[in-house]
């Protein structure tokens, strides 16, 4: 075989100001994340100015300490991977912007890379991939599912329609009142309640394995506001755990028959959603019954990382893909 | 000594290349196009063109705002990024600097300014004085309207710099009458070669701390303030 292929990884789609260097796609050099989540807990939500202004203030530092971590020269890296999209589009222009720089100054090629695909090859950092791959993708931007049947090669075989996982995660904390971002929140408050409301499941048509959130978090409102109306108050761990339990329900359910329906080799998980403990632990006992192997990456690979950017780009490299300096940011993109 | 120049702080695209003392070239276009597209290809052809190599630049100067706020960070995450990998100094000037810069010879009070909507302005108020400009007024986010009333007091002509003038011209003459100097259309275009000159006598700080001139806070942090006041 040719010599091992170093990429370095760039992200900012979002609050993250993430640089990672990679081996092989494989073995993680360096994986340095900014993360500017205490900037944004005031605001209830991720403010895109305040991340880009955040980005551009981070970037050469985050570059300098992957760079120190990999102890490595710049001889021998191979290229510059950076997330064209999707995401909050001022924020990506400082990645794609400091990235191109980083490719002009150094000589390298560049690679634009789908966030989602980043996500996807995170679990590549682990483990290597068995095709067919069924991957669920659940983040507070994205609920997908994606079937691979080679390096490189998506098809997006179901996604949301209105509000992803993690959004409806964020808006049921917002009502609840607990603080951003909600998802961990509702994860740890959902342990200690019971399933006492039988909140909807927006199966769609029989053969979808599409998503869609925005019936069940208006479920939520209604019965809090009704509730309240009545003069009862309902148990927030009760609340917690049957919304849960509704949106675990559906993501578990259509994973597992599209897992069968495409008689894949392996399923993985990725997105910050991928870290809820309730959601690992249906779709470890589902698979486990059905005997086909399930990966979810570590909680520090789940959420936005430049190491998954790099390990996605170093993909795309070997196949020879190449972005030209004119690369721009991309709000919205497919996964292709 | 060769120094590369970027602006992308407004509408106006700009890179130039000076060796020495001479200016060996530049791009300047003023189109309603992506920055982010264009920038680096626009290095790289004027690099190519004038036969240099990255690793040949000495140092690199960038337009830091105020302006666009997604212009501006195009400009200053390439400059800084360029300025990092290539282990040279990176200075930052301000827009509304280099645009005063441009009014040198006038022996008054140069007022540059870009539109920031809602009738406000981006402004401030230089002259140039030892062959050198001296600020008279801070560069800040202020009421079109306000602003000229200060100057309208002041009993000396004034140069207005802006690639916006058409937007306020009628207002200028209107409050500060023939006091308003207006000049033709070329002078109120940021050249890339200004922003080198005005970096001139600027020491380049830490790479890492350079931060663009936005004069103005985001707008959920301004409500945020504003609504949590006496916390
Ligand atoms: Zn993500």
């Amino acid at each position: 075989m040719s010599k091992e292929v170093v990429i370095l990884g760039i992200e900012t789609s979002c609050d993250e100001t993430a640089v990672a260097i990679v081996k092989d796609g494989k073995k993680i050099l360096s994986n340095v994340v900014s993360s500017q989540i205490e900037s944004h807990k005031r605001f209830g939500g991720v403010v895109p100015e305040i991340a880009s202004r955040h980005h551009v203030e981070q970037i050469t530092y985050v570059l300098e300490e992957a760079m120190e971590q990999a102890a490595i020269s710049w001889r021998e890296i191979d290229g510059i991977a950076v997330t064209e999209g999707p995401g909050l589009v001022g924020a990506l222009l400082v990645g794609v912007n400091a990235a191109k720089a980083l490719a002009f100054s150094k000589h390298k090629p560049l690679i634009g890379v789908h966030h989602i695909a980043g996500h996807i090859y995170a679990n590549r950092l682990q483990e290597e991939f068995k095709f067919p791959l069924l991957a669920l993708i659940v983040s507070g931007g994205h609920t997908e599912l994606v079937i691979m049947k080679a390096h490189g090669e998506y098809e997006v075989i179901g996604e949301t329609r209105d509000d992803a996982a993690g959004e409806a995660y964020d808006k049921v904390a917002r009502l609840l009142h607990l603080p951003y971002p909600g998802g961990p929140e509702i994860d740890k408050l959902a342990k200690q309640g019971e399933e006492t409301i039988a909140f909807p499941r927006a199966w769609l048509e029989p053969d979808s394995y599409d998503f869609s959130f925005s019936g069940l978090k208006s479920s939520v409102t209604n019965t809090i506001h009704n509730a309240k109306q009545r003069g009862e108050s309902l148990k927030p761990e009760d609340i917690a755990a049957s919304f849960q339990a509704s949106v675990i329900d559906v993501l578990t359910t259509k994973t597992v028959r599209a897992a069968k329906e495409y008689h894949v080799k392996q399923v993985i998980v990725a997105g910050g959603v991928a870290a809820n403990k309730g959601l690992r632990s249906s779709l470890q006992q589902e698979f486990a019954n059905l005997q086909i192997p399930l990966q979810i990456p570590p909680l520090s690979l789940c959420t936005d990382n430049a190491a998954m950017i790099a390990a996605a780009g170093t993909i795309a490299f070997e196949q020879g893909r190449r972005s030209g300096l004119d690369l721009n940011a991309r709000a919205s993109m497919l996964l292709k | 000594m060769n120094i590369l120049a970027m602006d992308t702080s407004n509408q106006v695209l700009g890179v130039a290349i000076q060796q020495d003392d001479t200016i060996l070239g530049e791009i300047v276009t003023n189109l309603p196009k992506n920055h982010s597209v264009r920038l680096m290809p626009a290095i790289d052809k004027l690099m190519q063109e004038v036969n240099m190599k990255p690793e040949q630049l000495d140092k690199i100067v960038v337009a830091k705002g105020p302006g666009s706020y997604t212009g501006v960070r195009i400009g200053l995450a390439t400059a800084k990024t360029m300025a990092w990998a290539l282990n040279i100094p990176v200075i930052g000037v301000s827009s509304l600097e280099v645009l005063a810069y441009q009014g040198r010879f006038f022996n008054g009070i140069i007022c540059p300014f870009f539109d920031a909507r809602r009738g406000l302005a981006f402004a401030g108020c230089y002259r140039f004085e030892n062959n050198q400009l001296q600020i008279l007024r801070k560069e800040e986010n202020v009421a079109m309207q306000d602003l000229l009333e200060e100057l309208k007091s002041l009993e000396r002509s004034i140069l207005f710099l802006s690639p916006d003038i058409s937007i306020h011209q009628e207002q200028i003459i209107s409050i500060v009458g023939n006091r308003a100097v207006i000049p033709e259309e070329p002078v109120h275009v940021i050249r890339p070669a200004h922003v080198i000159a005005t970096a001139k006598e600027k020491q380049a700080g830490s790479t890492h701390t350079l931060r663009p001139n936005y004069l103005r806070l985001a707008e959920a942090e301004a409500k945020w303030l504003e609504s949590n006041k006496g916390c």
